[in-house]
């Protein structure tokens, strides 16, 4: 019998998707080992969030005003004892901006091994995971010695309506085992984004430029193709942090969730934190010059080829059409 | 504020990778490796910290890797005050192992900040400056993305996701996983890489390499599934324009 511990997600007053998804995962695991599905949520005010965790069948709820905003130090600490606490052997993390400051510390207290960027987890004939490794390019197999592991789960790595339903469900409220105010990190405040010029998520079209791209100058090329098309330009994230696009455009793990109808990317390798952001996008065209590019493992059409070849044809055929 | 930045090499991700003959690692052997290239952004951040409120910014590089040296020395070129290469072939470690060796090392010095990538495309086993956050119990912030040095505290800015963001105030010393610097990595001539090859300022040091608990094993790798499900045009840039165009059409656009 295994019990898996679950580390629940929330922000701005709902409980994250990838919190059901690691819920569901979980409850496969227990079931195969007649084992519970445990998780945890701590916040202020969440109370009201543990209800909605139907697919645990106990949720351990710290809930204490001091640990209002999500603050990594005090959340990793408090996870720990919840994770000692329970005595369950094995628990799945999500691999996300909190999941990131908790895992580690958890292998770390619970002296346990800690497997990341996993897309599946198996408790039954000996513990393992499939890894994605190298940016999405290499998938890996891995096994675990010993009976106990942590396993920081990618988003999307199974179904979230497995999580909602199904366990339960004993909300269960412990004392906050440690004092926020002792420990090195306070927490200033939350910011929230300012719109941008372009709403991105509301576009049927995108033409989503990468590295690819090569330089800020490049992208009116693509920009007028997205005026062909009636859409608009986004990008990966590097493109963001060299400063050639604002935030706003940012699809992905910590930019924003697309379904555009076509989704024509150019230059973009598909790593695992951009397709978080555009897998379930209608149609997605992607074009890159790397065979092995991770992105045509989610593209419904791929062309092998010099973005800057194609990119003048397509707006030939476009314009005045 | 002195920094410390943990530099790490990762097998290039421009390169083709392949895989060894019983498919349970890369073929390490003809691997070329460049800087991780988020720790890249941890020395531009502690380069800029350097540059508003002084100080000093020493650099740790560990890896085996052959580029190594040129890694650090590239480092110092940019404004790195002092380089160390941690041990000398040393072999692919776990990231909890090398978590090891980097604190180990740090105990020798003197630091308000420890910076590093957010990640490596090859850590498996965790996150190098998260684990050494809790092996020295410091507080951390991962996925920073900005940072405004105080006194004695530093304010960083830690990213969620949408574009929502959060400020903390760090006792120092404090670890951050810096996912972007506040400025796109600065380029360096290579008339100054040279220059630093002569300056004296990388060193090495012995390291103690952690027996691997061998507690993760691969046991298999693979290259992932890429176009499997696609279906990939083929032809030359007009053949791909016209299809192109036909898909688009077909799903009421363009
Ligand atoms: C916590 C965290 C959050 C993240 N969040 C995001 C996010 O929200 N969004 C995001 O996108 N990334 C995110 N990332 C970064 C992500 O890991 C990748 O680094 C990033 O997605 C890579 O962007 P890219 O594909 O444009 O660049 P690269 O990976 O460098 O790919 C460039 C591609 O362009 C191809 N190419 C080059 N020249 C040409 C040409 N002439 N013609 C055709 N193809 C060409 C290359 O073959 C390559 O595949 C995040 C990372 C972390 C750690
Ligand atoms: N300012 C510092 N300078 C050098 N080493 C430090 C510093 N702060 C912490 N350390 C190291 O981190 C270990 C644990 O630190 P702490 O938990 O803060 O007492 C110590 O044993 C030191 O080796």
């Amino acid at each position: 019998m295994t019990d898996v511990f679950v580390v629940g997600e929330h922000l701005q007053d709902a409980v994250t998707e990838v919190t059901f998804e690691l819920i569901g995962m979980a409850r496969e695991l227990a079931a195969a080992s007649g084992g519970q599905v445990i998780a945890g949520l701590v916040g202020s005010g969440v109370t009201g969030l543990a209800a909605t965790l139907g697919g645990a069948d106990r949720i351990l709820v710290v809930d204490d005003a001091a640990l209002e905003l999500f603050n990594p130090e005090a959340h990793a600490a408090v996870f720990a004892s919840l994770l000692s606490g329970t005595g369950a052997s094995v628990a799945l993390v999500p691999y996300t901006s909190t999941g990131m400051e908790i895992s580690s510390h958890l292998s770390e207290s619970a002296n346990r091994p800690l497997v990341s960027f996993c897309t599946s987890v198996k408790i039954e004939g000996g513990l393992g995971a499939t890894c994605r490794l190298y940016a999405g390019k290499i998938e890996a197999d891995v096994e675990i010695a010993g009976d106990g592991a942590i396993f920081a789960v990618l988003s999307g790595s199974s179904p979230a309506a497995a999580g909602r339903s199904g366990g339960g469900a004993v909300v269960e409220q412990t004392a906050n085992p440690i004092d926020p105010s002792a420990l090195g990190t306070s927490p200033v405040g939350l910011i929230l984004p300012e719109g941008g010029d372009v709403d991105i998520t509301a576009q049927d079209v995108l033409v989503v430029v990468g590295r690819g791209i090569a330089s800020a100058d490049n992208i009116q090329e693509a920009q007028a193709l997205a005026d062909a098309l009636g859409g608009a330009v986004a990008a990966s994230r590097p493109i963001i942090d060299q400063g050639w696009l604002p935030k706003s455009r940012q699809v992905g793990k910590s930019g924003l969730t697309v379904k555009p109808k076509v989704y024509l990317s150019l230059g973009v390798s598909g790593a695992p934190e951009h397709l978080e952001g555009m897998k379930d996008a209608e149609t997605i065209i992607a074009v890159n010059s790397d065979p092995q590019a991770p992105i045509f493992g989610v593209a419904h059409y791929g062309w092998v080829g010099d973005l800057f070849d194609l990119l003048p044809e397509l707006v030939d055929r476009l314009d005045g059409s | 504020m002195n920094s410390v930045v943990l530099l790490r090499p990762v097998p290039d991700p421009v390169e083709e990778l392949e895989l060894n003959g019983d498919g349970t690692d890369l073929d390490r052997d003809y691997l070329g490796y460049v800087l991780n290239e988020f720790d890249d952004h941890a020395l531009e951040e502690a380069l800029l910290v350097k540059e508003e409120s002084g100080g000093s910014v020493t650099v740790l590089g560990l890896g085996s890797a052959d580029e190594m040296e040129q890694m650090l020395y590239t480092a110092l070129a940019k404004g790195a005050d002092r380089a160390i290469k941690l041990g000398d072939d040393v072999g692919h470690l776990s990231v909890r192992a090398q978590a090891d060796v980097f604190a180990a090392a740090l105990a020798n010095l003197s630091y308000d900040l420890i910076l590093t990538g957010v990640q490596a495309a090859d850590e498996l086993d965790g996150q190098l400056g998260m684990r050494v956050a809790a092996k020295l119990g410091l507080p951390h912030v991962s996925v920073a993305v900005g940072v405004v040095a105080g006194e004695g505290s530093v304010r960083v800015t830690k990213e969620f996701w949408a574009g929502i963001t959060a400020q903390y105030d760090l006792r120092m010393p404090a670890v951050l996983g810096v996912q972007a610097a506040r400025q796109a990595p600065r380029y360096v001539a290579v008339s100054l890489i040279r220059q630093a090859q002569q300056s004296g300022n990388l060193s090495e040091e012995d390291i103690e390499v952690p027996a691997d608990p061998g507690e993760v094993k691969i046991v298999a790798v693979r290259m992932a599934e890429s176009g499997s499900g696609a279906e990939m045009i083929t032809g030359d840039e007009a053949a791909a324009a016209e299809r192109i165009v036909e898909i688009i059409r077909s799903a009421g656009k363009g």
